[in-house]
């Protein structure tokens, strides 16, 4: 596989159709679904001229696939989120549809987001499953199940509600945790009321069209007032129209916060397996301090811990000196062994930690650039309605003026 | 905003500043000013009621004295429209406000039931103070200067209530003949006075809605920037930036408060007061038509000779002056009327139109202003990052 070459060169993804397809699923029965086209183009530095090299189609489920892989092969990484699965967070215009074309451009706009920030990150733009996303139409699936990903992803992972008892967990995945939980909740609660103020705003604007209406009614029996009416009526149609684009900017605006209310979980499975890898070696850490204990009492013949075969010797006699012997030669491998197993987990345990950090900072300082430019466009739209309003009453006033 | 027929040259309380009609008329041939206020509630044996103060001050001869204070219930100022209605049946009254509260009408802003009325009958009362006519009634003189037992007992005076009863009687009966000889200017005027009603109707009900609608905005905006604030408490680079969006959403919230206030103040009371007035309206052309059938009955019984054909030619005679001097002054009120309509809703919609303009003007300068402090952050880490 030449990807390594492949990511020398300037490439450009896009994900740039969207289309309603039928067909079979694994039951055999007729379903509809949403195919997205895959687009990567090849930046020719001199020239800055793309030239297509590949073109595919992706359904939901198979960006799915990728994203669980890739959770499980790097789970040190804060791995992209897509973009949801059902719309929430709706206000009554939206519909909560999958098929309803706002929300599949939406999604069309949030998977093309996906992609180009795995193809952004320093590790996971070099993984070949991600190299052959983008190029190997058929097959693909096939391909990405015989790594054996799903073997290896640990399902203490998914249990969620699951909590392991961690002595020393690293402070600051501690911490991290913390604020994914505080992130995940603000976030959701403001685009909950969000969705709530742009409802009640679009009522608002469209009421004053019926102004508009009236007027024009109003118009047919006043002689002076009618010319000033009738236009002023057209300015409040335009008023009660114009609110159709902003919600739909606004929009946009919630589609970049969602991204960062699904980083929160990515966040915290990073977390997690620090405390399942931390919850590991402690129990590795334990069970070897259990052994040498057993071993040292064995050798001495003093009895402290608690073992099955030491019951059993009570109950059933004395062992001879060589069973003795066996056993302790046993543990001592036992020993070895574990001390081997410690010292590699101590070693994997703080290389995850070391890797994790890095790319917990990287995510922190693109949060923060992301964050405050999606602060600024809101600002900016909301600029943008205010200007669109004065100049519509502007208009409005005129035209009463001349009534 | 320009000088206005009710400021007084002498200050009366600010209250009188509220709610005041814009006329043609110049300020200074203004020789009557009247204030209502200070609702007070009284209780009896029998009942609660509220009286209202009403102050008047004029320079008018034929008034005994210069300042008047009196005490008025809401029946006192139904018994003045009866009695000015019965004096000039085709002459537009102005309307009162409404006897009950009115289901679904929206309560204005700050003001309660109560509030509202003293309003509108403060403007009542002013209105027909410049209505060239009705200013010079007897009736209006004593409603404003007498003492509650004098008014009482003038009450007392007006037509019996067997002849009153004796009028409606014979005005119904005339009514129920119809009209047929309407003339083609008041058929006109009918015809207006229908299409104006229903669209004035809708209108009034399109504001209240409109401030329901951002009274709703509102409520939910209060919860708003508080959020962004509670988001910075768990963030570091971003607090600045959450927390200006936060004192952005705040004063938008503010701006529409004040809208809110302005649309109830200026809008909602001069759509609701020409939805009485079409009201009032018909009732106009109702007596006038009634008028007219007198004489058209007295008219068709000389034809059938059915009576004394001397006695009814008299009579003819005198409905025949009674339905022109009716006809003329209707049609001198309703070229008024007219005016002051196009001007006061004119100058309603113009305010709404200000109210909406200011509001976006404050939220522009609060989101500019904002966004210079974020960019100007950009420019001067961008130095910071150089040196």
């Amino acid at each position: 596989m030449t990807e390594n070459n492949f990511w020398l060169k300037k490439i450009e993804i896009s994900v740039s159709e969207a289309e309603k397809r039928t067909g079979r699923n694994a039951m055999n029965m007729q379903e509809t679904y949403t195919a997205y086209l895959i687009e990567t183009r090849s930046v020719e530095h001199t020239d800055g001229q793309s030239v297509l090299t590949d073109s595919l189609w992706r359904r939901y489920s198979e960006f799915e696939l990728l994203r669980n892989y890739l959770l499980v092969y790097y789970p040190h990484i804060v791995v992209p989120p897509l973009p949801e699965k059902r719309a929430e967070f709706v206000w009554h215009k939206l519909s909560a549809d999958n098929m309803d074309p706002d929300f599949v451009e939406r999604r069309r706009i949030g998977l093309e987001n996906f992609l180009l920030r795995i193809a952004s990150h320093p590790t996971l733009c070099r993984d070949k499953i991600f190299y052959l996303f983008l190029t190997q139409e058929g097959n693909w699936k096939e391909t990405v199940n015989e790594t054996g990903f799903q073997l290896k992803a640990d399902s203490r992972l998914k249990a969620l509600n699951a909590t392991f008892r961690v002595k020393n967990p690293d402070k600051r995945f501690t911490e991290l945790k913390h604020y994914s939980d505080e992130l995940q909740s603000v976030i959701s609660h403001l685009l909950r009321v969000r969705a709530r103020v742009a409802d009640r705003l679009y009522g608002v604007y469209k009421v004053h069209g019926n102004y508009g209406r009236v007027f024009s009614e109003w118009s047919a029996i006043e002689k002076e007032m009618g010319d000033g009416l009738q236009s002023a009526g057209h300015h409040m149609d335009v008023y009660a129209s114009s609110i159709d684009d902003i919600l739909e900017d606004e929009e946009h605006y919630a589609d970049q916060l969602k991204e960062y209310l699904f980083y929160a979980e990515a966040l915290r499975a990073v977390c997690r397996k620090h405390e399942l890898m931390q919850y590991d070696l402690e129990m590795a850490a334990q069970d070897l301090a259990s052994k040498k204990q057993q071993c040292e009492e064995l050798a001495t013949g003093t009895v402290r811990t608690f073992s099955l075969k030491g019951m059993t010797t009570k109950l059933f006699g004395q062992e001879t000196p060589e069973q003795r012997e066996a056993r302790i030669k046993v543990l001592e491998e036992q020993i070895n062994e574990g001390e081997q197993q410690l010292k590699s987990k101590n070693l994997e345990g703080r290389e995850f930690v070391r890797n994790a950090w890095a790319d917990i900072e990287r995510f922190k300082e693109q949060k923060n650039r992301d964050l405050k430019e999606a602060l600024i466009s809101y600002a900016v739209m909301q600029i943008s309605m205010c200007k669109k309003g004065i100049q519509v009453w502007t208009n409005a006033k005129e035209c009463f003026s001349k009534m | 905003m320009d000088m206005n027929s009710f400021s007084p040259a002498m200050p009366t309380s600010p209250l009188s500043m509220i709610n005041q009609v814009k006329f043609e008329d110049e300020p200074n041939l203004k020789d009557l000013f009247i204030t209502v206020d200070e609702p007070e509630s009284h209780v009896t044996t029998i009942e609660t009621f509220i009286t209202y103060r009403i102050i008047t001050k004029t320079s008018r001869g034929e008034f005994d004295s210069s300042e008047f204070e009196v005490r008025r219930r809401y029946q006192d100022f139904l018994w003045l429209k009866g009695r000015l209605e019965e004096a000039h049946p085709t002459l537009i009254i102005p309307p009162l406000p409404e006897k009950f509260i009115v289901k679904g009408m929206v309560e204005r802003f700050s003001d309660g039931f109560i509030e509202t009325r003293r309003k509108a009958l403060h403007k009542f009362l002013n209105r027909i103070a410049d209505h060239p006519t009705l200013t010079f009634n007897e009736d209006f003189k004593v409603f404003l200067t007498a003492q509650a037992w004098e008014l009482s007992s003038h009450k007392k005076q007006g037509p019996g209530l067997l002849s009153r009863m004796g009028q409606t009687v014979r005005a119904v009966a005339s009514s129920m003949r119809g009209v047929k000889n309407r003339p083609e200017e008041f058929v006109e005027m009918n015809d207006f006075i229908e299409i104006f009603s229903q669209k004035i109707n809708l209108i009034d009900k399109i504001s209240q809605r409109i401030y329901k609608e951002e009274r709703e905005y509102f409520d939910e905006m209060k919860e708003y920037g508080p959020i962004h604030i509670l988001w910075s408490a768990s963030e570091e680079d971003l607090a600045d930036a959450l927390k200006g969006v936060a004192s952005c959403i705040d004063k938008c919230c503010k701006a529409t408060e004040k809208r809110m206030s302005g649309l109830s103040e200026a809008l909602l009371p001069v759509v609701h007061e020409y939805v009485l007035y079409s009201e009032m309206l018909m009732g106009v052309m109702k007596r006038r038509d009634q008028i007219q059938a007198e004489l058209d009955s007295k008219v068709e019984a000389l034809t059938y000779k059915k009576a004394d054909t001397d006695l009814l030619t008299e009579e003819i005679g005198k409905l025949e002056d009674k339905v022109e001097c009716a006809n003329n002054a209707l049609k001198a009120d309703w070229e008024r009327w007219i005016q002051s309509m196009q001007n006061d809703l004119k100058s309603a919609f113009m305010d709404m139109a200000e109210e909406n303009i200011y509001y976006y003007e404050q939220g522009l300068a609060t989101w500019e202003s904002f966004l210079t402090t974020q960019t100007d952050l950009h420019l001067e880490e961008a130095s910071e990052d150089k040196s």
